[in-house]
């Protein structure tokens, strides 16, 4: 039978567009300005009343105040109210908490349990800062190669080699010997403690060269870049953004896009804050709360941990948080976690000498960031330094140990982990630089917004019109299908948690006119097959089967530059690439299978006299 | 619309004529002019400011060069309003403070102080690799283009598709260049964008003249070609026509920042219109293309053309 569709095609076109329509509803719910609160550790119902007093007092309504999961959520009107708030709640926590701004999705509860939820705007759309850093590999493989010659000479000095000079020289760590002879018992050593070290013999026949084997500076690269992202990570969360995104971007580059912060100098202070770790030996002989009091002793220092108890240090450092090379999170032998730690040459020994005399006393880890902060002080713009020291972690030195050691007497894998993870970040970052910079400021986020808006608006209106006006029944049946394609869109870009763009929204109103193409390729066929003296149900027949190659062949070759759009497209050129990709799928679908489902509804199984084609 | 019965291909000498003619001009623009490359391409700092009332740019630049900025270029962006500051690539200046530096400047002693609307720093290297990529882009969807024409159809449609494509490219790059538009990666992106709808719009041509070689085995490849054009004209001038209507939309009312997007498309449609039909057929037909490139095995004939 021509031109009906079974009943199980309808119903599936049915279902793609009902279940398009719910994932794309989310998008006309709107967003609150919001403030969100949040604490490394959950905040305290005190807390929270606290904080919901504060807002209550400063004369602003709040529409909606959650308290959940220990994280807190104010809602406001406008943005105003917002900032205020904000302000008001960075003064009273302090460093207790994270203040974020937030735009809170209003999306109903119903559509957000079955995860559907609005597009993601790009910063274009709702403003922020994009960053694009470069981490400095060059320098990451020049400090490995400085920790392998400090190891090295450390190594053979403990197995009681002789050796004239260990230095870095045009790319070798040369090695000189007193003499030839003594080659073999340091081959020996640099096979068993040096694997990563690639041996080269040159002409001078007492030295010997050495070079990072490839696979080792790839890894020393990688590293870097890691350890970076992990400290940026750390640095953000102090920013106080509410959804940030920290992703590596080829080999050494890492963008950093922090949605809603408007003061990039803040944001760049913060992302610059360098950060090392030391570890000292708890002073015991002195009593604590007089260091409090006022008397701290000469040689010691007075330090607080994360819950603010006052702890008392030797001022003497025993290692530095650029001698660890490595550290990670695991259990001990009887089960509790712990964070394993290497350290290089000079670090082991002067580790090794200090816990020797040490057993059964205490040792701390102390963390040290750097910050950089600029404050508005009676309207002047004043720099200040600030040097935040804090103690992570007490624990006991059970026994002599140099290179590699365990660190217990921690609460919780996550607290091993989180610990490991400071360790190696604080440890050494290769220096980055910030190659690119993009801001958008909120106002111009909003005006982009409209603009979109009100362009797409036209710009669809005038193509269902032309459609309507040029292919009567048949066009107005497109234009539904091109309804039906942006819906499609929307919904797939939701569900993608696509990030939307100025480009892609003009990807889209691209889509809208292109889209139609199908359309209009398979009516033009239609009224060709009626000139040539078909019957209008035939006509309607070959006109669908005949267009479909063509549409086939020039969909193909469009999504074929669409996707190499989107491969080596960067940012909003990205945004563009993905509507077009999804809009030329989806608009096969409705102008071909659509508008048929339509077309058979209304012309299939009677007789048909005439097409208003 | 009627059958039109034009013969595109008896008048090709004509358009081939026009097309050398915009070739050239583009060509020689594009050497001797070059493209005003943006900062997403030459790296540099982009700032855009807003003010209340129309911007006084005498002023501003003044100020600006007063402040060290000498090498500002201040202009009005989309409306008097606002204000779009361009600094170059500054040996040893901390580019991560610059845009503040700025905009203390002007805000110094301004009576009504200029908001940030955006800022766009690019450091020399991303600037290099964007370009590259860029470049890498149009590369690589040409090879893809190639070989999927190349594949459905015959390596001389192929061809024929790219030169068509090109002469496209060129020519919107040209009118860049002739204008000096801002060249920047939106118009990058619009550019393969619109490799893509010149050649839907070729291949939807090349279409009908293969299934016509198939089905009218007796008449000549010129009228076979003629028909064909003639045939899918009124598709292909629809087509156009929507797509122009949104890109105006676009252009009207989509504001200042992808201004350079719409127009590098809307040109991009008319050169690519106009080339599907008096370019890509033509070139095929110069490069000989006949009835034996298309024939298939007896069996099949026709029938090839009606995919599930």
């Amino acid at each position: 039978m021509q031109n009906h569709y079974p009943i199980w095609k309808n119903l599936l076109i049915f279902s793609v567009f009902l279940i398009s329509l719910i994932y794309s509803l989310p998008n006309l719910f709107g967003e609150d300005p919001s403030v969100q609160v949040s604490s490394t550790n959950a905040l305290t119902q005190e807390q929270a009343s606290k904080i919901e007093a504060t807002i209550k007092t400063s004369g602003v309504t709040s529409k909606a105040f959650e308290f959940k999961d220990g994280r807190i959520l104010a809602r406001f009107a406008n943005t105003d109210d917002q900032l205020k708030v904000a302000d008001l709640l960075r003064d009273q926590m302090g460093n207790d908490a994270t203040v974020a701004l937030n735009l809170a999705p209003t999306t109903p509860a119903w559509l957000q349990n079955i995860g559907a939820d609005a597009m993601y705007l790009g910063l274009d759309l709702r403003g922020g800062v994009h960053f694009l850093l470069e981490v400095d590999m060059d320098a990451a493989v020049k400090q490995a190669e400085e920790r392998y010659t400090e190891d090295l000479r450390l190594a053979l000095r403990d197995a009681k080699l002789r050796y004239l000079s260990v230095a870095k020289d045009g790319g070798f760590i040369k090695l000189k010997l007193k003499s030839a002879e003594d080659k073999t018992p340091v081959f020996n050593l640099l096979a068993k403690d040096f694997r990563g070290l690639k041996v080269t013999e040159p002409n001078e026949q007492d030295q010997i060269w050495l070079k990072m084997s490839e696979v080792d500076v790839r890894e020393v690269k990688k590293f870097a870049v890691a350890q970076n992202m992990t400290t940026l990570r750390n640095r953000v969360n102090e920013l106080g953004v509410a959804e940030p995104v920290i992703q590596q971007q080829g080999e050494n580059r890492i963008v950093v896009q922090l949605p809603g912060v408007q003061d990039t100098t803040r944001a760049k202070e913060i992302l610059g804050t360098t950060a090392t770790l030391e570890y000292r030996l708890v002073d015991v002989e002195h009593d604590v709360q007089k260091a409090v009091e006022g008397h701290v002793p000469v040689g010691s220092k007075l330090y607080y941990d994360k819950t603010k108890n006052a702890v008392l240090l030797d001022k003497r450092v025993i290692v530095t948080g650029d001698q660890i090379v490595d550290a990670s999170s695991g259990m001990d032998q009887d089960g509790r976690p712990a964070v394993f730690i290497s350290l290089n040459g000079v670090g082991a020994a002067k580790m090794g000498k200090l816990t020797q005399a040490n057993v059964g006393k205490p040792m701390a880890v102390v963390f040290i960031e750097n910050k950089v902060e600029t404050k508005v002080v009676d309207g002047q713009k004043v720099r200040h330094k600030e040097k935040i020291e804090k103690v992570i972690s007490v624990a006991t030195i059970q026994g002599v140990f140099s290179k590699r050691f365990q660190t217990t007497g921690l609460d919780s894998p996550q607290e091993a982990r989180n610990l490991s993870l400071l360790l190696r970040a604080g440890a050494l970052a290769a220096p980055i630089d910030i190659v690119e910079e993009r801001t958008v400021g909120p106002s111009l986020g909003q005006d982009n917004i409209n603009k979109g808006v009100l362009s797409f608006v036209v710009g669809f209106v005038l193509v269902v019109l032309l459609m309507a006006g040029y292919y009567k029944v048949f066009g107005m049946i497109a234009d539904v299908a091109l309804a039906f394609n942006v819906v499609i869109v929307v919904a797939i870009l939701s569900m993608l948690q696509a990030t939307l763009t100025l480009p892609g929204i003009a990807g889209i109103i691209l889509t809208v006119g292109m889209s139609v193409d199908a359309n209009v390729l398979i009516f033009e066929r239609i009224r060709e097959e009626l000139r040539n003296g078909n019957s209008p149900q035939s006509a309607i027949y070959m006109g669908y089967d005949r267009a479909f190659a063509t549409i086939l062949d020039s969909h193909v070759t469009n999504l074929v530059v669409a996707i190499v759009l989107f491969a080596y497209g960067t940012g909003s050129v990205k945004g563009f690439a993905v509507t077009l990709i999804i809009g030329i799928l989806s608009s096969m679908f409705t102008a071909i299978t659509g508008t048929r489902m339509v077309i058979n509804w209304i012309y299939g199984n009677r007789r048909v006299e005439k097409l208003f084609i | 619309m009627k059958r039109t019965h034009i013969d595109f291909i008896g008048n090709r000498k004509i358009a081939m004529t026009f097309s050398g003619i915009l070739m050239v001009i583009a060509i020689a623009s594009l050497s001797v002019r070059g493209l005003q490359m943006g900062i997403d391409f030459t790296g540099g700092t982009l700032i855009e400011v807003g003010y209340k009332e129309a911007a006084d740019l005498t002023a501003l630049r003044k100020t600006l060069s007063e402040s060290g900025f000498a090498s500002a270029t201040v202009q009005n962006f989309g409306t008097t309003k606002d204000v779009l500051i361009r600094l170059k690539l500054q040996e040893g200046v901390s580019s991560a403070d610059l845009s503040a530096k700025v905009l203390d400047a002007i805000n110094k002693n301004a009576a009504t102080p200029a908001s940030l609307r955006r800022v766009e720093f690019v450091g020399p290297q991303v600037g290099d690799d964007l370009a590259e990529d860029g470049f890498l882009a149009l590369l690589y969807s040409t090879l893809a283009i190639l070989v999927y024409v190349a594949w459905r159809f015959e390596w001389k449609f192929s061809v024929g598709a790219i030169i068509a494509t090109f002469h496209d490219v060129i020519v919107t790059l040209g009118v860049f260049s002739v204008f000096a538009l801002e060249f920047d990666l939106t118009v990058l992106a619009a550019i393969l964008a619109l490799i893509g709808y010149s050649l839907n719009d070729t291949i939807v041509i090349y279409d009908r003249i293969r299934e016509n070689f198939r089905n009218m085995r007796k008449t000549s490849t010129e009228d076979i070609m003629n028909i064909a054009i003639n045939d899918t004209l009124s598709r292909t001038l629809m087509i156009s026509m929507t797509v122009f209507l949104v890109l105006i939309s676009l252009f009207f009312l989509g504001g200042e920042v992808i201004h350079n997007f719409s127009i590098a498309l809307l040109f991009g449609v008319v050169f690519g219109t106009y080339s599907s039909i008096f370019i890509a057929s033509p070139a095929a037909l110069i490069l000989g293309i006949s009835h034996e490139d298309l024939i298939v095995p007896i069996k099949e004939g026709a029938e090839l053309d009606r995919m599930p």
